[in-house]
């Protein structure tokens, strides 16, 4: 569970984030809004890279915001980026076994965990995708390998940056399986901010909107899709 | 959703060397029998003292290449850190009768603590700055040894006198007192340093290395602490420059401030990239542009300042064309024309039947 009150973030004169309260109970939650409203910014604030100016962020009864960032990874915030960011020298084992390494797990299990990780994202159909360094696969499987890296070990709160942006729609939909499992493969609330509402439709029972920074609408995603506020702001007449 | 997909067998995954590893294994065994027995027996005493600073030097180009190719910190003052390396040495080799190993790992350790010291401040910065930000350093430095003076066998906590007139030589390790086992021994000491950056490529801190270049927000992401990293990476090129500069004490007997100039740092940076910062290769290919090269131009009466032309060309042609330097270059551009050759000489036989 994370609770978010009076969040707000300014760089400059600009308003990034406009006194946000949301509370996200479990499951896999979404965020839409559109561009420039203060999506990934929220996800930056979570994971460490930028400073609020006010506000409270509690997630399973701990203060988000007093943890170094790096330390919050080890805790268990994970994330995956709006531009993918797998990297590209190492394997996909490596990938995924550097985030375990840094995390609060012991090495014993690290070995089975990390290929539990890649073997949950599908990655090893292929039996030499996980020793394959990353440069070489498609965009799709690099997506996956974040997605691996932000599962692996024990997460407690996983962040998926618009992980299907620019993916083909078979591709995307295998992603959207994998989604729709990390919650109940890993116990960890996942918040999914993406553009393809077909996407959000299917992995999230509860969505949020934001818009110039502002919270306009939360609850049921069926609900808030119909929400007129969320039709006018982002998803336009049809 | 995981029972329907075909598993890897964990047990197959990351388990025994591939054919190329053994092959390269190989090689490298080769290569070094071959530079450490045969190579004495070859060469003339002048190329020995050649062979034996460009052994020294591909210490200094590795530890560059940490800090440039694995963390994506640009250093223009490694001459510097090398010469607190050789007076740390000097100094200890002079003062007191420990084996040379131990002053190795002194002069090390010490020049490490220094080049912490005066690097920190300079991790908030990147790029421009941070070369900026070393290149000052290393000046700063060279004015404080011209002052202070290389130890020369005086006494007091400098270790100089300058009214000595028989100044004795630094000593070396009683096993490599001639200059054909010195380079010997310069040569194991390399290949331990080479050793310990690969352990330390192959295992955590390598991988939190890639991330950081790569990208320092994902490496926040997975859990990396960035300075504690790249302190790490510098402490790791400062000792290992350091050991260079106690091997180099005793390869040359006798050290000058005058031998360390500012400049040689940006010349070093310059061959680094050129042998490529990315692989350990690039060290050994460097090292040989900066010490070999020189050497053999001035044997066969050519000018040395033709290579400040050569490797501001060599510079340009690496960034340009080959990222990974000669040393990712060299042996691609040679598959590539053996294939080419493999591809022609068919035809070329075919025809004249």
């Amino acid at each position: 569970m994370i609770e978010v009150e009076g969040l707000t973030v300014r760089y400059g004169g600009v308003t990034s984030l406009d006194d946000m309260n949301l509370t996200f109970e479990q499951g896999t939650c979404g965020l839409i809004g559109p561009n420039g409203a203060g999506k990934t910014t929220f996800f930056n604030v979570l994971s460490g890279f930028v400073r609020p100016a006010a506000g409270t962020v509690r997630a399973f009864g701990v203060d988000l915001l007093s943890m170094a960032h790096f330390r919050r990874a080890r805790w268990g915030v994970r994330r995956t980026f709006q531009t993918e960011q797998a990297i590209e020298e190492l394997s996909v084992f490596d990938n995924v076994a550097m985030v375990h390494e840094h995390s609060r797990l012991g090495a014993s299990t690290r070995r089975s965990d990390v290929l539990d990780a890649i073997g949950f994202t599908g990655l090893d159909a292929d039996a030499k995708t996980p020793d394959a360094r990353v440069r070489t696969l498609t965009a799709g499987q690099r997506r996956l390998v974040e997605v691996a890296r932000a599962v692996v070990g024990r997460p407690r709160l996983v962040l998926l940056d618009e992980p299907a942006a620019g993916l083909p729609e078979a591709e995307t939909s295998h992603l959207g399986e994998v989604i729709r499992a990390i919650p109940e493969h890993t116990g960890a609330l996942t918040i999914l901010v993406d553009h393809d509402m077909s996407l959000v439709s299917a992995c999230c029972a509860t969505t949020a909107v934001l818009d110039f920074g502002k919270l306009i609408a939360s609850g049921p995603t069926a609900a808030v899709l119909r929400n007129d506020d969320v039709i006018r702001a982002y998803l336009g007449v049809a | 959703m995981r029972d329907t997909l075909v598993r890897a067998d964990p047990r197959s995954v990351r388990q025994k060397p591939g054919r190329s590893q053994l092959i390269r294994a190989a090689v490298v065994t080769v290569l070094l029998l071959f530079t450490l027995f045969a190579l004495p027996q070859l060469l003339s005493l002048y190329y020995i003292d050649t062979m034996t600073q460009v052994a020294v030097y591909s210490m200094v180009t590795l530890a560059l290449g940490v800090l440039a190719g694995r963390v994506g910190l640009v250093s223009l003052g490694q001459v510097a850190v090398l010469a607190i390396g050789a007076w740390v040495a000097a100094r200890l080799l002079f003062a007191t009768t420990q084996p040379y190993p131990v002053i190795l790992l002194e002069a090390g350790l010490i020049t490490m603590v220094a080049g912490v010291v005066t690097g920190l401040p300079a991790l908030r910065l990147r790029g421009l700055y941070l070369a900026l930000i070393t290149l000052m350093l290393a000046g700063a430095i060279t004015v404080v040894l011209a002052t202070v003076n290389f130890p020369n066998g005086g006494h007091g906590f400098l270790g100089y006198n300058g009214s000595l007139v028989h100044i004795p030589p630094i000593r070396r390790p009683s096993i490599a007192s001639n200059d054909p086992a010195y380079f010997r021994y310069a040569v194991v000491v390399a290949i331990l340093m080479f050793l310990l950056v690969l352990a330390h490529i192959k295992t955590k801190p390598g991988r939190a290395w890639a991330a950081i270049r790569q990208s320092e927000p994902a490496a926040l992401a997975a859990g990396i602490n960035i300075t504690l990293y790249k302190l790490w990476a510098l402490a790791l090129a400062s000792f290992i420059t350091g050991v260079a500069g106690g091997v180099l004490a005793g390869a040359v007997h006798y050290l000058y401030s005058i031998g360390f100039p500012t400049q040689d740092s940006i010349t070093l940076l310059a061959v680094t990239l050129m042998g490529g910062v990315y692989s350990m290769w690039g060290a050994v290919v460097a090292a040989l542009l900066y010490q070999f090269l020189p050497a053999l131009l001035n044997n066969w009466g050519v000018s040395a300042d033709w290579l400040t032309i050569l490797f501001g060309l060599g510079v340009l042609q690496v960034l340009t064309t080959a990222p990974a330097g000669l040393a990712d270059q060299v042996p691609r551009d040679l598959a590539r024309l053996g294939r080419l050759l493999r591809r022609r000489l068919p035809q070329s036989q075919g025809q004249t039947k």
